[in-house]
């Protein structure tokens, strides 16, 4: 492992279990991330993001295997680690802001309470008031007045639910923290605040991030390095700036055409015809054939070879795409 | 000059809400006071964050909600002329129910999850008594068919539930144009949506306008959205129009506080773009607003771009 990196992902595989057949949801994954670097991984609703990072996290669904692969964290393997080694790296070594979460404080039980009791789990010799600092400390960093740790959560707006959820995140000092969607379900002016926040917090703690979002512009403010899924593969990734200057994947590139933006002269947006295929089939060949607007004859016919080659410094794109044009 | 296909002024809608049994009920001023038009197939955009009563202006102008104050007066295309929205008769409200339209954010809601597809979309035509049977099912393929579900076949006899988000929106979108209206209020329709299909919806709805002469008030939190939507675009915080303007101009020159913080807050897809930061406290700007009085008419600061006045007074 090279020690520059928090986290190396190696060709992993994760599939689904399902009465209707197995969902491969996770194909083939490499990335890696530089300490102190932020990461976002985006692409349609459904294309594996949150499935990747549970399985980064291990906490995948009941149904959920991974099939084959290595995620390295800090220079140690996670596949295949038990129950309570696991416990050790999860919140304290790499923690997760999940897709929904401020929906799901427990109603009944105050906020502070809650954050009290993760942190009781991992510091089990923390003194009460030494939390109480602690829980203090987190509210400020996130811009939360201290009383808050008081409430209940239908006493919070979406944004203070959200804010509090970032601080649950870091309750246990972790140093890789993935944020599935935090701002989906939140309006323009407090997504730009709870933005602002993560990154501040990401500065001065020093901290990795793996930013996930199905919107490509949230990924250009956040991130450094960026990678773009597509049915349960990456098929681009490099660093953000090269990617949005240079996208050498059609599917890239349509994602880009299809964001509207408030700078620059108007223009046309492109939609994106079509959907994604099913992740239960398994199609030989390019799995974006069916939507690639120029398609060699290679791809249309199936025969496609899949896998990243580099199509400039750190940055690699499908083979098969940039053969497409 | 164009004719308008709304005309809304001074428009109020107060709720009165008790906060406790014991308590004595307050008003919350959901819409404050609000005036615009909306030329005859244009579009105009009605950007705020959540709460600000966007929702709200557009259920008072559907008759959902019954206004408190204001007049609104609506193109009639029976007699050509801007007609109150107050007493209707029966015939003027069925009229009115088959010019203006509304789509709502989730599609969902707005459809009987035991009704099929073909009867969702149909179902206005059987309101009005448009049509025989077998012309009724036609009128149905052929909206489908324009909002881009094809076969239509494929989905006459589907229920909204084995649809995704994007085609549900399409079922909406379907049924509200069957009637032909003239004017259609968007109320943040792809908002629930992935970009890919945002856009196809998006197109399909400037095609209607340009083909149709269809009139949009479109709702939105995302500025950039508008701006790829709206001609012009109305900015509204805490119940209030705070500025006007054609989109561009706008957008280029923001001169209210608040549209200046909704305009630094959107994120943009170029990573080597500096944003600027315009950081304002929301409760400063509502107590300027107060204290400058928000009951008088905006003004005109050149280009047809309208600001609040209590603005000029208090802020620039
Ligand atoms: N527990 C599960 N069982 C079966 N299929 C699942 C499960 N969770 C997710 N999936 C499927 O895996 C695919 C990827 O889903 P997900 O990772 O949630 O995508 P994203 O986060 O990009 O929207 C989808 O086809 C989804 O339906
Ligand atoms: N039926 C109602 N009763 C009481 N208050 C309401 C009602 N509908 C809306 N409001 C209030 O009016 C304000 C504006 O709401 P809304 O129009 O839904 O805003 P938006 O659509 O911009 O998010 C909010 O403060 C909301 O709580
Ligand atoms: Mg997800
Ligand atoms: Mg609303």
């Amino acid at each position: 492992m090279n020690q520059k990196n928090i986290l190396e992902v190696k060709k992993l595989n994760m599939m689904y279990t399902t009465l209707e057949g197995n969902v491969n949801a996770v194909k083939d994954v490499s990335f890696e991330i530089k300490k102190g670097s932020s990461f976002g991984l985006v692409g349609e609703s459904g294309c594996g993001k949150t499935s990747v990072a549970m399985t980064l996290m291990q906490l995948q669904s009941d149904n959920a295997k991974i099939v084959s692969g290595n995620i390295i964290f800090n220079g140690q393997e996670m596949v295949g680690l038990n129950e309570k080694e696991l416990r050790k790296i999860r919140w304290g070594g790499i923690s997760i802001v999940f897709q929904g979460a401020m929906n799901a404080w427990n109603p009944v039980i105050k906020i502070g309470e809650q954050i009290r009791e993760a942190i009781r789990e991992h510091y089990p010799e923390n003194t009460r008031s030494e939390n109480t600092n602690k829980i203090n400390t987190l509210f400020k960093m996130v811009g939360l007045e201290p009383n808050v740790a008081d409430r209940y959560p239908h006493e919070l707006s979406g944004g203070m639910k959200q804010r509090a959820v970032i601080a649950l995140s870091l309750s246990c000092d972790p140093k890789l923290i993935i944020a599935d969607e935090p701002t989906t379900a939140l309006d323009v002016v407090i997504q730009d605040q709870i933005l602002k926040e993560i990154k501040k917090v990401q500065e001065d703690l020093d901290l990795s991030l793996i930013y996930i979002s199905h919107d490509i512009a949230v990924i250009a403010e956040m991130t450094d390095y960026m990678a773009v899924m597509y049915a349960g593969r990456i098929v681009e990734t490099g660093k953000t700036k090269d990617i949005f200057k240079n996208p050498k994947h059609s599917y890239t590139r349509m994602l880009l055409d299809s964001t509207p933006s408030i700078i620059g002269d108007k223009k046309m947006l492109k939609s994106l015809d079509g959907e994604p295929p099913s992740l239960m089939d398994n199609f030989s060949g390019c799995s974006f054939a069916p939507r690639c607007p120029q398609p060699s004859d290679n791809c249309s016919s199936g025969n496609a070879e899949m896998g990243l080659i580099e199509v400039g410094d750190g940055h690699f794109a499908d083979k098969c795409c940039v053969e497409c044009g | 000059m164009k004719k308008n296909i709304i005309e809304v002024k001074n428009l109020s809608k107060y709720f009165e809400v008790s906060r406790g049994i014991f308590q004595k009920k307050s008003i919350v001023k959901a819409v404050d006071d609000i005036s615009f038009f909306i030329p005859q197939g244009e579009s105009l955009g009605l950007v705020g964050q959540s709460g600000c009563g966007k929702t709200t202006t557009a259920r008072t102008l559907t008759l959902l909600e019954e206004k408190t104050k204001g007049s609104v007066n609506v193109y009639n295309s029976k007699t050509n002329l801007l007609e109150s929205i107050d007493n209707l008769d029966e015939d003027q409200l069925k009229e009115f129910r088959r010019n203006i339209q509304m789509i709502f954010q989730d599609p969902y809601e707005a459809m009987n999850p035991r009704w099929t597809i073909k009867d969702t979309v149909k179902e206005p035509l059987l309101i009005h008594n448009l049509g025989s049977p077998e012309e009724q099912e036609e009128a149905v393929k052929e909206i489908l068919k324009t909002v881009g579900l094809t076969p239509p076949e494929n989905y006459l006899n589907r229920y909204p539930h084995e649809l995704s988000g994007g085609q549900r929106q399409r079922v909406a979108i379907a049924r509200a144009l069957i009637m032909k209206p003239k004017f259609v209020i968007c109320d943040e329709p792809t908002s629930m949506l992935d970009v890919s299909i945002r856009i196809s919806i998006m197109d399909l709805m400037l095609e209607l306008a340009r083909d149709l002469g269809v009139s949009y008030l479109y709702i939105t939190h995302d500025l950039a959205v508008a701006r790829y939507m709206c001609n012009r675009i109305a900015v509204m915080f805490n119940g209030k129009i705070v500025e006007i303007a054609e989109t561009e101009e706008l957008l280029k020159n923001p001169v209210h506080p608040y549209t200046k913080r909704l305009i630094s807050s959107i994120p943009v897809p170029d990573p080597t773009y500096e944003r600027k930061v315009y950081d304002i406290n929301f409760d400063e700007i509502d107590s300027l607003i107060e204290k400058h009085g928000s009951d008088k008419p905006m003004i005109d600061i050149g280009n047809e771009h309208y600001i609040a006045t209590h603005d000029v007074k208090g802020l620039i």
